[in-house]
């Protein structure tokens, strides 16, 4: 999912135009996402493969920080920054 | 990758994550802290400052065409590590329509966070194959006479609109000027306009 232009079925879709505010998750997700590019350990480039890798089902099910979490987390494991054993012991201690 | 990163809680996988990163000296949440605060400090009314000087100003609307971020930095708007940032004019002929088909970027330096619909599906489809539908749910509409562009803004090159100055603020300051500068107006979704 990622090339969205003139794609069907969203070409049909009206815009939702609303207000959606941001929650502390999304300025969290956004805010770390800026660290690592300023420390250069993930790239906006990066990210974007992340996104596009997930699948279109999860795509569309989870909101748009959400998707940069995964995208996150996915890069960082393939770049050895973070290992497996590490997230998972953190997940174990939430 | 064996975990199942989809199917973990989206809360318990922030928080995880930030302490991993933490514990790794990667990202503290002092840092975290300071981003969101530099970022909540962005937003449309930077966007809308450089727009006003540009409309009262014509050397800076030379800088402002030449090059969008050293006139961001002529306004004291952080820049540096960002993509370049090009400025489309608009003339009463040719009005220009920005738009991220491939994800969301958006001029956040000037303009902050990307709105919501930036983001959607709907807007990025609809953009680049009907966009003067597209501009008709937000009331905009174009005269046949005016042609519309559509731009592409991309990781590496953020685009924003300086819109054309409305009728009948002759005499304006730039305070009163960029007040009537919205988000949607540096994007071309809207038109500035006067209250009535």
């Amino acid at each position: 999912m990622h090339d969205l232009g003139g794609v069907s079925p969203f070409i049909c879709a009206p815009v939702d135009k609303e207000p959606h505010a941001l929650t502390e998750f999304d300025r969290t997700v956004d805010a770390i996402r800026q660290v690592l590019g300023q420390k250069r350990i993930m790239s906006v480039d990066e990210l974007r493969r992340g996104i596009e890798a997930l699948p279109e089902t999860d795509y569309h099910r989870l909101s748009y920080y959400q998707r940069w979490l995964r995208a996150i987390v996915a890069i960082l494991l393939e770049k050895d920054a973070i290992t497996e054993a590490e997230l998972r012991r953190a997940l174990e201690q939430q | 990758m064996s975990m199942n990163l989809t199917e973990t809680d989206s809360d318990r996988l922030l928080a995880a994550l930030r302490a991993v990163l933490a514990d790794k000296a990667i990202a503290t949440g002092a840092e975290i802290t300071e981003r969101i605060r530099v970022t909540d400090a962005g937003g449309p009314a930077q966007g809308a400052r450089m727009v006003a000087r540009a409309w009262a100003d014509p050397t800076y609307r030379a800088l402002m065409l030449a090059d969008g971020a050293r006139a961001a930095e002529a306004l004291d708007i952080p820049m540096r590590g960002l993509p370049p940032l090009g400025v489309l004019e608009d003339t009463p002929g040719l009005h220009h329509l920005v738009v991220c088909t491939l994800c969301s970027c958006y001029p956040r330096a000037v303009l902050g966070y990307p709105p919501f619909w930036y983001k959607s599906a709907a807007y990025r489809a609809r953009a680049v194959r009907d966009p003067r539908g597209l501009l008709a749910e937000w009331g905009t509409v174009l005269p046949d006479t005016v042609k519309l562009r559509v731009v592409d803004s991309t990781a590496d090159y953020r685009w924003m609109v300086l819109p054309l100055r409305p009728a009948g603020t002759e005499g304006w300051d730039e305070a009163r000027l960029a007040a009537i500068v919205r988000d949607g107006d540096m994007i071309g979704v809207t038109i500035p306009a006067i209250a009535t």
